[in-house]
């Protein structure tokens, strides 16, 4: 018998790459139906009062027009009756904007009508004829101002555990009175998500209480239970699709206005709503990551040993949803400082909500952490990595107690050798190509290895293949393949004999797609059903073979169309004797976490990044030359789709460092950066070859499989490296992000 | 976007006097500009004359000069085996601009007249007096930092985004036009205009005036040329602000010299004190900063534009470096 290939590690194309680079995959936006309609919505143009008047007629009369809705004409939505707090929200407190719900304007271009037609064209042109007139109040969307009136979560207040509370260890702000300190602040202004696919939803209302949704979300789960909760409907009625999602990097993570209001229009029109975000709408309707103040403070002995860090924080949030995020989460963990605070604030402004952007709080608050540790080495006159070195932590200092495992010196030593730190000089300046000044950064990013519950079903089918079905999405990482090569390894099957079906909500219960937790969760559930599918299907076969009914369900095995046992390929039993009754050799299984490794060990992914810049003397333009990007994230299911995230995470960080940058003009609290020529995003010729290596090892107390997630480390720490690489090569610490010419010329 | 006409005239002829006759009626060319603003109800032709049927778009020598049609191709004037050769800085200009996507659908007359990226001007609920004269400027206390640190007025500050224009305006080219009154002949300096208190009129063509060729002098500038384009990433955005730079040398010493820049002025911004401090000189980095600092004579900068008063003279220094080689 030929042995099957391992495929987990293996780096397998994507299962669904031919459909993707065809066409053939079907994003939100592309679902045709009978009768479709579609949605196009008007914002305010101011940032906070009243809608005094609003005149549709024009927008009404205008052709194919079917509907135009506003809060005056909006029909009743059971689930906007004031409800306080939105349970399905646990980190957030007060709600998601209730569209069309009342005259109140919270934001600008907040969503105040939409028009239903009977072609995109003719709903774009009537929206435009819509009119508002306003009463206007006093909108404050400076984060300078805002900040004043900073204030401790609600969760925190009440609950001093939670993790946006207050944190000592130790002395409180210790460093003010050493010798050896820096305090510095350090700013990361707004960024957007800005997936390549809009946000999209096609809303069909399949029978009066029977909802239908192709959306763009990272949770069918999670958007099915929001909506369901908004139309007072029992979940089963309704049904969220999202087989193909087009990126999302977080900001599919919340159910926003405009799925309500095309779920509004669906059922005022009685016909299938589309509606897709415009470029210039994904500014304002979809979140993005708070612009966000810090300052570090740090102290340290004069060979290099850490005593205290205090890190401050104040992001941004709007006024009607508490948001908040962990940004300090990695300076109470990363080094070993006897004493430690950190005090984590939010900002409430005239906009729309933020919401978690890769690598979350985690990415903005390393900005700050990771820099201090540079401007603290060099204080030293340090080596950044040795200084990094010397405050090691082998075990969390936050919780006192192991780590579930930790290779980040693995990963220092891999990244320093493929970056050529040792062509780093101290001293800022001395490196110099031409017109261009060298310059040498590294960055640390951390992020939770997280593992959930999910629900996964697996099945037999007479033709041999096994079919697995999860509710979970596929934003891009490459969901679906991991979950093929977990299934094939587990069974024994080669890939082309496993379907993975996912992306929806009729589907076994699974969490969103977000904080690295998919294939921890999902994936050991995919292997936790085909070992189920496995037993069952010895069970189905001693009934005719009794070798079976003893054997474990490891030494079971298919093949070419038989059930087989160990070694000994004359004890088989063919499907089709087992699929005699019906749905007999399907399973569903929920996995989830057992055991209390959780309390035991701190279960982290680590991940160094290390740049090498260069600025140009005279004109202050950056380009990154080179990026290694190193991680210990467990076992590595699919060697080039994760390597992928990583290439993926390392140009978001890229653009984190170097260009992103959403602008209010303050006076109108309005967005002046709308599109992609005023916000910028690294373009091909920004990005480097991105050199990537994996420790891979596996993390068992995660969970069977070893692995502890890759998306949110990739893009974690990037950032820092890059602004430490400029400051080596300029002498320049730029401490607002983005870092550009102008603030280097 | 509106309803609109569209006519697709073949004669020239036919098309001046489509837009002539109608105050509401525009001319498209590779539509690059003009659709993104009709999208955004920025301008609203009711008309659109289709000039892509004209026979304007030839590359071809006429005397001493290189004619350029109206609607010859960014990327097929960039590519052109006459212009690399005669003029390797109008090349190396338009290929510094847009994406080979854009470039492949842009046309010599509309890059001329591509409108501002001034965000107010885009907005239809700010204030914009290039837009909707008499709103006011919404860049002026608002967010500048882009914008112009020449030739502004209180009524306008923002910049001509054109890449290809700092080219043409330093090789001294002519803008060939037919209108209602016959043809003429406007120096590629005199074609745009400074605000003043007119912002909205960003030409000196007159209503239903077609732009048919512009003219590229035969120079001495075939050699020693760069094109200097800073921006916030590698490639695929507007400039910040631009050099362009041709010397003619003799050895070591300048002959001639040719410096515009953009990104600083509502047109194309010529720097001809500055040539004039180059000429007789040795092309050395010490009479590139003396050039560089005459040329930045009478710059005022904005609130978030003052980067522009240290960004500009060293990109004329590195444009001239690069030039000479030095
Ligand atoms: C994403 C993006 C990035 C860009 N980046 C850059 C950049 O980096 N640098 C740069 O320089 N440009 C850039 N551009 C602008 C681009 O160069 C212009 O859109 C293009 O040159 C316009 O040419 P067109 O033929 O498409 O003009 P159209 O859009 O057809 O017309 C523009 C205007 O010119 C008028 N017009 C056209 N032809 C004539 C004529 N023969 N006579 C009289 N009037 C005429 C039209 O009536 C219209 O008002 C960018 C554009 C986009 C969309």
């Amino acid at each position: 018998m030929k042995t099957l290939d391992k495929q987990i590690g293996a780096p397998m194309n994507r299962v669904d790459g031919h459909q993707k680079v065809t066409g053939a995959a079907k994003y939100s936006a592309e679902y045709e139906l009978p009768g479709m309609s579609y949605g196009v919505l008007v914002g305010s143009t101011i940032a906070k009062g009243r809608i005094a008047h609003i005149d549709t007629k024009a927008a009404v009369g205008a052709p194919g027009v079917l509907a135009v809705i506003t809060h005056l004409n909006s029909p009743q939505v059971p689930g906007f009756k004031p409800t306080g707090k939105d349970p399905s929200q646990p980190q957030t407190v007060g709600g998601p904007l209730k569209i069309f719900h009342d005259d109140k304007v919270r934001f600008n271009d907040q969503p105040i009508a939409l028009v239903v037609a009977d072609t995109f064209e003719r709903a774009r042109y009537a929206a435009r004829l819509v009119m508002a007139h306003y009463t206007q109040e006093t909108h404050q969307t400076n984060m300078a101002a805002g900040a004043k009136d900073a204030f401790l979560p609600t969760s925190a207040q009440k609950n001093p555990k939670s993790p946006m509370a207050d944190y000592q260890r130790g002395q409180a702000d210790a460093y003010k009175t050493a010798a050896l300190k820096i305090e510095q602040e350090y700013v990361i202004p707004t960024e957007m998500h800005h997936p390549m696919e809009m946000q999209a939803i096609t809303a069909h209302w399949e029978a009066p209480d029977r909802l239908t949704i192709y959306d763009k979300t990272q949770g069918t789960i999670g958007t099915r239970r929001d909506f369901a909760k908004e139309w007072n409907l029992p979940e089963a009625n309704v049904q969220v699709i999202a087989t193909f999602v087009g990126g999302a990097f977080g900001n599919a993570l919340h159910s926003w206005p405009h799925e309500s209001a095309a779920i509004i229009g669906a059922k005022v029109v009685g016909r299938p709503v589309k509606l897709m975000l415009t470029r210039e709408q994904m500014f304002t309707q979809v979140g993005y990551r708070p612009y966000t103040w810090q300052k570090v403070g740090m102290s340290a002995t004069a060979d290099g040993k850490i005593t205290a860090i205090t890190h401050e924080s104040i992001g941004q949030t709007s006024t009607y949803e508490e948001f908040t995020e962990s940004t300090l989460a990695q300076t109470r963990m990363m080094y070993q400082s006897p004493n430690l605070t950190t005090r984590y604030r939010i900002a409430a402004l005239d906009v729309g909500t933020p919401i978690w952007m890769r690598g979350p709080g985690e990415a903005t608050g390393a900005f700050a952490l990771e820099s201090a540790m540079d401007e603290m080495a060099y204080l030293l006159k340090l080596d950044p990595l040795e200084f990094r070195l010397r405050n090691y932590t082998d075990q969390d200092p936050e919780k006192n107690r192991p780590w579930s495992t930790k290779f980040l010196k693995e990963c220092y030593r891999a990244g320093a050798e493929r970056i050529g730190w040792t062509k780093r000089k101290l001293e800022p300046g001395a490196l110099r190509d031409g017109d261009w000044l060298v310059g040498y950064g590294m960055g640390v990013g951390t992020f939770g290895a997280h593992r959930g519950a999910a629900h996964v079903s697996a099945q037999l089918l007479p033709n041999g293949t096994v079919v697995l079905q999860c509710a979970t999405t596929d934003i891009g990482p490459g969901t679906g393949t991991a979950m093929t090569q977990i299934a094939a390894d587990t069974l024994g099957l080669p890939p082309e004999k496993i379907r993975f079906e996912l992306g929806n909500s009729g589907f076994p219960q699974s969490g969103s797609q977000g904080g690295s937790s998919t294939v921890n969760t999902v994936g050991q559930a995919v292997q936790d059903a085909c070992m189920a599918l496995k037993d069952k299907l010895r069970e189905l076969a001693a009934a005719g073979a009794p070798a079976f009914a003893s054997a474990k369900k490891e030494d079971v095995a298919l093949a070419n169309g038989y059930l087989t046992l160990g070694s000994n390929a004359a004890t088989r039993v063919p499907y089709a004797d087992l699929l005699k009754q019906p749905g007999a050799a399907l399973v569903n299984v929920e996995s989830k976490p057992t055991g209390n490794d959780g309390q035991l060990y701190s279960m982290y992914s680590f991940s160094v990044h290390f740049a090498e810049v260069r600025v140009h003397a005279l004109t202050g333009e950056v380009r990154v030359s080179k990026l290694v990007s190193c991680a210990d994230a467990g076992t590595i299911i699919n060697q080039k789709t994760a390597a992928n995230q990583m290439k993926g995470g390392a140009v978001g960080g890229i653009g984190m460092a170097l260009m992103e940058h959403a602008i209010i003009d303050d006076r109108y609290g309005r967005y002046v950066t709308k599109d992609f020529a005023d916000y910028h995003v690294p373009v091909h010729a920004d990005a480097p070859a991105v050199e990537v290596y994996f420790v891979n090892q596996p993390d068992l107390h995660v969970n069977a499989l070893g692995t502890k997630g890759i998306g949110e480390i990739a893009t974690i720490g990037v950032a820092p490296a890059i602004a430490n690489a400029i400051f080596n090569a300029t002498g320049k610490r730029v401490r607002e992000l983005p870092i550009t010419p102008d603030k280097l010329v | 976007m509106n309803q609109f006409q569209y006519v697709r005239p073949t004669k020239p002829q036919a098309a001046i006097d489509a837009v002539a006759k109608d105050a509401n009626a525009k001319f498209i060319a590779g539509g690059t500009n003009l659709v993104d603003l009709m999208k955004r109800g920025v301008m609203t032709p009711q008309k659109l004359v289709d000039i892509n049927r004209l026979p304007l778009a030839k590359i071809e020598r006429q005397g001493n000069t290189l004619r350029l049609g109206a609607l010859a191709l960014n990327s097929a004037v960039a590519n052109d085996a006459q212009v690399r050769e005669r003029h390797p800085l109008l090349s190396l200009a338009l290929n510094a601009g847009a994406s080979p996507q854009l470039r492949n659908m842009a046309t010599v007359g509309g890059n001329m007249l591509q409108r501002t990226r001034c965000t107010y001007f885009y907005d239809l609920s700010m204030p914009c007096n290039k837009r909707q004269p008499g709103t006011g400027c919404g860049a002026l206390e608002g967010i500048n930092r882009m914008h112009a640190i020449f030739g502004f007025s209180d009524k306008c500050i923002a910049v001509h985004p054109s890449d290809m224009s700092v080219a043409l305006v330093a090789l001294d080219a002519t803008v060939l036009v037919s209108g209602p009154k016959g043809n003429r002949q406007l120096a590629f300096a005199d074609f745009h205009r400074l605000p003043g208190d007119t912002p909205e009129r960003d030409s000196n063509l007159e209503p239903g005036e077609l732009i048919t060729a512009v003219d590229v002098p035969d120079s001495p500038f075939t050699k020693h040329v760069h094109y200097q384009k800073v921006r916030e990433r590698a490639s695929y955005a507007f400039a910040l602000l631009s050099v362009a730079a041709a010397l003619d040398l003799d050895g070591n010493t300048i002959k001639a010299a040719r410096l515009a820049m953009g990104g600083v002025a509502h047109k194309p911004w010529r720097l001809t004190a500055a040539e004039q401090v180059l000429v007789g000189k040795p092309a050395t980095e010490d009479t590139f900063r003396q050039a560089a600092t005459v040329a930045m004579q009478g710059a005022k900068a904005f609130k978030h534009n003052a980067y522009k008063l240290r960004l500009a003279p060293n990109t004329i220094v590195q444009a001239l470096k690069t030039a000479a080689a030095v």
